[in-house]
């Protein structure tokens, strides 16, 4: 059972669209075609194999009515021939169950390991404001208990499915073969209890309904208890925690009773049909063979096979509670393959393949550019129009949530503008693929994430097909190479997860490796300011001035320090560009938005100075 | 799970289920006996239809002459005997479920108690996410094979008395009997003993698919802007590549065993046919005999099947309850004495002695001695993992210091009861922590003699008046509920509240008001100090410090210097560099720039499988400490 929030189906992030079963289903197959081709093969061998379950009552209807009730005392050689074939034929339908199994499993996995691995692809080809506007645990559950829940069903109630079918059809047959009027018996019987059933069921589905419900009650009542030990704690609450879970326990454990006892209810109505079938079958059976249209061993045969009613109509019950988990994570799939990346690579999306950047360092020029985001009227940045020479080291200054983050993402193509336009080096933005632009321009978030591998490894994220020597020649270039040789494996020491066997200073020494080893045209740097160790400060502006060296860079400055050092200063202010020119330039106007800041950086400081 | 060890993890899973059984003994009993009786009618239905065939259908048919009195009594018996499966089916399965639901909850409740009961450093040492699994899948886990038990016990019998009746009725169908049902056993068990390393192998590689996914899309931004989208897509392929195939050799087994299971009793049912027919020419057994039997082979098949169940989810069983007990033994009481202390509305006296603190031994303070007096406001201050928080932790008693004593009013915190220590001091920690409940019911907590006009009072205190006026409902408003947009400091504040409203005689603020605009900020304490209260507050801005009477400036766990903040500011250089370093740390608010477009989150979310997969569930410590503050001038 896959527990679900209202945000991990969607509400509030990407739109979840609602649509029937069969539509569901229809685009689920449409997405794996090897799903629909490889369903007539096992659908032939699942139906073979059923067969394998008349073998039996057949068998047993030929060695009654011919070998037993043959003239002149049982005739032990033909019932010998009967069970001889009886067995052959078991062994071919059993052979045959074994491959309707594998292609199952086979076609199944493959298809959906496609799924996953198209959906966890697509997840990473979304724009950053679609990836935020999930949990990442949501779009986690895309690619794994989603697409799990669609291959259980297949693998479990699927198979169930395709035996309940094949069986009961076979049976059919061959009762119809026996006793057309029997077998109306044993279909009076079953039909009023699938009708029964049907009708517990849609209860029954209410009633998972509910557990499905209050799972996630319980699982949110202990997530507080647990998260909130503190609080509880700090203010001796726990007396009304444990009264709060108690309850949320207790609703749980009674929706499970309620939905226990509905599902036993359906299973007894199966019982209690098959009771009625037998009794129907000896009455009717009895009769017909007084008149002489019925053999004792066809009779006998007819009892076997009403046990074949009982498992299908049961099992619906199970089915449905897969089913309906099976439909849900697909739909969930399907959705967010649905979501089109609204920055898309021009590699893919233009005729001719986008274009790529000229070669060496790379002029940056906005012109009319505004940004919104969306479902908000006011813009976060524009009317920007301004142009940064190839090589020039530039500093964005402002306040917080001036929109200095909002020039930072524009100029990375993480989001697009929703006017005017941005050209590195002369080239539209919009029209540059997506590998020209990634191996040109590269951005130092300020907490440069690390992947749970060894420095060397993440350093290597920059450049994959860098040698252990040029890593070390990097190290040395950035100033780094006492740093690493105090690392207890060197180069090799593995970082944690997400990095955290490193300090964050150390964390963004090396997200500035990889950014130098990518060796970029444009750099935009998003500043560190947290106060890391006076050590790891000077070596990080160490490092910094080497990065930046002959390249065009575009600094996100929270130290006006920066500002200082930089060739140029952008100010932004309440979404506009306001001032820009040399830190000397902007400082000599005493009413401009600069001075103010800069008078404030100096008042902040002024008593380490 | 290793091979060698696998008759231990039998052994060990059916203690764990026996202790299941003695905990729920009624309903066990029910279930039970409820599963015996079902089995001993499958076996008697057998015998019943061997006799309507061979007594009842054949002399009519042979005969051309239909007794009434015979046909009836068949008809009754196995209409009779369905009814009675029916009962005895529906005792079994709910008798069951009810039992496995029983115990889940109430080892649920067992687990959730002791969370609460044991100390704060325990919790410290333990990830939200085993937590909770702790208390949801592992519980689970430990008792899924119980539900299955009583139909694999009546199963066991069943088998028995199928050998015996079959033996009495013929002993050479009884060799075939004796034959066939080993076998058939034997096969459930190798089955089982095969495809639990499978299984778990897939499992384990369920797990490294979900651990890629969570830190691909975690360093999304990174992939993005170094293009490595299809590496990283590789890196993924591979492993659920893996997963495919672990999946597939699981999808083999089963094909080979579930047509095997099935075919080996219809094999049993065409010899018995063949012997049947023989010592039927011998005159050794009847029609009805023959019939019998071979329809016992038929039924009996199923139930058979539940054994192995029961056996599958052993290991489950015993790797839920290693995680499950070890909570539930998990020592680290702490606790209470009976001192209370007056009610006196004075604020009170905070002193720490030589305090000093070790985290899983690594020290982390050393020799602290400082006094806040009563109705005084002293900061602490410090860089990153000096041990601010773990003062103020001790000072309101989550832990216990390694060496010295904290003093409240001259009493040893450790000498106070529960009752009073809540009563006297409130701590608010760093990160808001709301109840998915009401405005009201998170500031009062249930606590005695706060009514609506102390809730609104502290409310007041805490500069949050204004926006709980303007919620939709006013006090009744669910802050829990996702939607209602309580900003990262509106949550702040009304934790702050909820300190205040119980009137504590000491306050500490554990860098509370870090996302609350500064001249906000401002004005809560200077509210604060009217009130006369004793405040401990642990400060980043200047502007807090600076409205503090002392300051008690830490480094690496040790008191370096107190004083007032212009005092220190000109004779610590450390100290002075920190302030204005701060400062420059608030432009760290940009960052959080990065995720302004997240919505505000004060619900709990887990979004967790019922296969024990802890992904997502790490997601509830995440959300809540990733609270964007709303500053935005």
């Amino acid at each position: 059972m896959t527990v679900t929030s209202p945000a991990a189906t969607g509400t509030g992030g990407l739109p979840e669209r609602s649509e029937s079963i069969l539509s569901t289903v229809r685009r689920g197959l449409a997405l794996s075609p090897e799903l629909r081709t490889g369903l007539a093969g096992t659908i032939a061998l699942a139906l073979v194999w059923t067969v394998g379950r008349v073998a039996v009552p057949v068998a047993i209807q030929q060695g009654i009515d011919r070998g037993l009730q043959a003239p002149g005392g049982p005739n032990l050689g033909l019932v010998g021939t009967v069970v001889v074939m009886a067995v052959a034929l078991l062994a071919v339908t059993t052979v045959c169950g074994y491959a309707m199994m594998v292609r199952l499993f086979t076609v199944s996995e493959t298809a959906l390991t496609g799924v996953r691995v198209r959906a966890f692809r697509h997840i990473h080809d979304l724009s950053m404001l679609h990836q935020q506007a999930e949990r990442r645990g949501a779009l986690v559950s895309r690619v794994t208990t989603d697409v799990d829940s669609i291959t259980q069903f297949m693998q479990f109630g699927g198979v169930m499915l395709l035996i309940s079918f094949g069986q009961l059809s076979v049976a059919a047959v061959v009762m119809t073969i026996y006793s057309w009027q029997l077998t109306l018996v044993v279909f009076a019987a079953f039909i009023p209890a699938a009708f029964l059933i049907r009708i517990l069921q849609q209860r029954l589905a209410d009633a998972y309904g509910v557990v499905r419900r209050r799972v996630g009650e319980m699982l949110a009542a202990i997530g507080e208890s647990v998260v909130g030990a503190q609080v509880i704690r700090a203010y001796g609450v726990a007396g009304r925690t444990a009264r709060r879970l108690d309850h949320a326990i207790s609703g749980y454990q009674q929706a499970q009773q309620r939905a226990q006892r509905m599902s036993v209810a359906s299973f007894s109505v199966g019982e209690l049909a098959a009771g009625l079938a037998l009794s129907g079958v000896v009455l009717v059976g009895v009769m017909l063979g007084v008149d002489g249209s019925l053999t004792v061993g066809q009779l006998t045969a007819f009892l076997f096979l009403v046990n074949l009613f009982i498992q299908p109509v049961q099992m619906f019950t199970e089915l449905l509670n897969e089913g309906q988990n099976a439909v849900a994570g697909w739909r969930r799939v399907l959705s967010i393959l649905d979501v089109k990346p609204d920055v898309a690579d021009p590699a893919v999306t233009d005729p001719d393949g986008g274009q790529r950047l000229p070669s060496g360092p790379l002029s940056v020029r906005f012109v009319d550019v505004g940004f919104a985001y969306p479902g908000s009227a006011t813009e976060a940045l524009g009317d920007v129009n301004l142009t940064i020479e190839p090589g020039q080291r530039v500093a964005v200054v402002g306040e917080t949530g001036s929109g200095k983050t909002t020039f930072a993402k524009l100029l990375t193509r993480l989001m697009d503008p929703t006017r005017g336009r941005i050209e590195l080096g002369g080239v539209p933005l919009t029209r540059v693929r997506f590998d020209a632009l990634r191996s040109r321009v590269v951005m130092v978030p300020q907490d440069g994430f690390l992947f749970h591998a060894s420095v060397a490894d993440n350093v290597r994220f920059g450049r994959p097909t860098a040698t252990d020597a040029e890593l070390e020649l990097a190290f040395t270039e950035l100033g780094l190479s006492d740093w690493v040789a105090s690392l207890p494996e060197g180069m090799h020491t593995q970082v944690g997860e997400r990095g955290e066997a490193l300090s964050v200073g150390e964390r963004q020494l090396v997200a500035l490796a990889r950014a130098y080893l990518a060796d970029p045209d444009l750099l935009v740097l998003d500043e560190a300011t947290s106060a890391v160790d006076p050590a790891t400060e000077v070596r990080l502006q160490r490092a910094l001035d080497a990065v930046t060296r002959g390249r065009t860079t575009v600094t996100i400055a929270h130290r006006l320090s920066t500002a200082q050092a930089a060739d140029e200063v952008i100010v932004v202010d309440k979404g506009r560009v306001v001032q820009r020119g040399p830190h000397a330039e902007l400082v000599r106007d005493p009413d401009s938005v600069y001075a103010w800041l800069y008078a404030s950086w100096l008042e902040q400081t002024r008593s380490t100075a | 799970m290793t091979p060698t060890s696998s008759g231990d993890v039998v052994r060990r899973g059916l203690r764990v289920l026996w202790m299941g059984i003695r905990e729920q003994p009624r309903i066990f009993g029910i279930a039970l006996a409820g599963s015996i009786v079902f089995s001993l009618l499958i076996v008697t239905t057998a015998y019943v239809v061997g006799a309507v065939v061979g007594e009842v259908a054949l002399p009519a048919i042979e005969s051309g002459r239909i007794v009434t009195s015979s046909l009836v009594l068949g008809m009754g018996a196995l209409l009779g005997l369905y009814l009675l499966r029916m009962v005895s089916m529906a005792t079994r399965r709910i008798g069951a479920g009810y039992m496995q639901y029983r115990l889940q909850a109430s080892y649920r409740r067992r687990v959730t108690r002791r969370y609460l009961e044991l100390p704060m450093a325990w919790h410290q040492r333990h990830a939200t996410g085993t937590l909770l699994s702790n208390a949801n899948s592992d519980v689970e886990a430990t008792w899924f094979p119980i539900a299955p038990m009583p139909f694999a016990l009546g199963s066991v019998v069943m088998l028995i008395g199928a050998l015996v009746s079959v033996l009495v009725t013929d002993w050479v169908l009884g060799l075939v009997a004796l034959g066939l049902f080993p076998s058939l056993l034997l096969l459930n068990i190798v089955y089982t003993r095969k495809m639990a390393p499978r299984q778990a192998h897939a499992q384990q590689l369920r797990a490294e698919v979900s651990a890629i996914g969570h830190e691909s899309f975690d360093g999304a931004l990174v992939v993005k802007t170094m293009g490595r989208e299809e590496d990283e897509t590789a890196r993924f392929q591979q492993r659920a590549e893996q997963l495919r195939d672990a999946l597939i050799r699981v999808g083999r087994l089963r094909g080979m065993f579930d047509p095997l299971l099935e075919a080996l009793p219809h094999v049993g049912t065409l010899v018995v046919l063949l012997v049947g027919t023989a010592r039927l020419q011998q005159g050794a057994v009847g029609v009805t005999e023959l019939v019998s039997v071979a329809y016992l082979f038929i039924v009996m098949a199923f139930p058979v099947r539940a054994i192995g169940w029961v056996l599958a989810e052993l290991p489950r069983s015993v790797a839920g309850w290693d995680r499950v007990s070890r909570v539930l033994s998990a020592t680290g009481q702490m606790p209470y004495g009976e001192v209370e202390l007056h009610q006196r509305p004075e604020p009170a006296t905070l002193r720490f002695d030589r305090v000093g603190f070790a985290y899983q031994d690594r020290p982390v303070l050393q020799d602290v001695s400082f006094t806040v007096p009563a109705g005084q406001t002293v900061a602490l201050v410090g860089p990153t993992g000096a041990g601010k928080s773990t003062l103020a932790t001790l000072a309101a008693r989550l832990m216990d210091p390694t060496t010295g004593r904290v003093e409240l009013d001259g009493q040893d915190l450790r000498d106070l009861s529960a009752a009073s220590l809540a009563q006297t001091v409130a701590l608010v920690p760093q990160v808001p922590f709301g109840f998915d409940d009401t405005v009201r019911a998170n500031v009062a907590l249930d606590r005695a003699g706060i009514d609506d006009a102390r809730v609104w009072e502290a409310l007041r205190l805490a500069q949050a008046e204004g926006f709980v006026a303007a919620l939709p409902e006013g006090l009744d408003t669910l802050v829990g509920e996702r939607g209602t947009s309580l900003s990262g400091g509106q949550r702040q504040r009304l934790t702050l509240a909820r300190a205040q409203a119980g009137r504590p005689r000491l306050l500490i603020l554990d860098d509370a008001t870090s996302a609350v605009d500064p001249r906000v900020e401002a004005a809560i304490l200077a509210g604060l100090r009217e009130q006369g209260t004793t405040i401990l507050v642990v400060a980043y801005r200047r502007a807090t410090i600076a409205l503090a009477d002392q300051v008690v400036y830490l480094e690496h766990g040790r008191v370096v210097a107190t004083g007032t903040h212009a005092e220190l500011l000109a004779r610590v250089p450390g100290y002075a560099n920190l302030v204005t370093a701060y400062e420059r740390a608030e432009a760290d608010l940009d960052r959080l720039e990065w995720q302004e477009q997240l919505p505000e989150r004060a619900t709990i979310e887990v979004d967790a499988s019922a296969n024990g997969l802890e992904d997502g569930v790490e997601e509830v410590a995440e959300d809540t400490a990733q609270e964007a503050p709303e500053v935005r001038r």
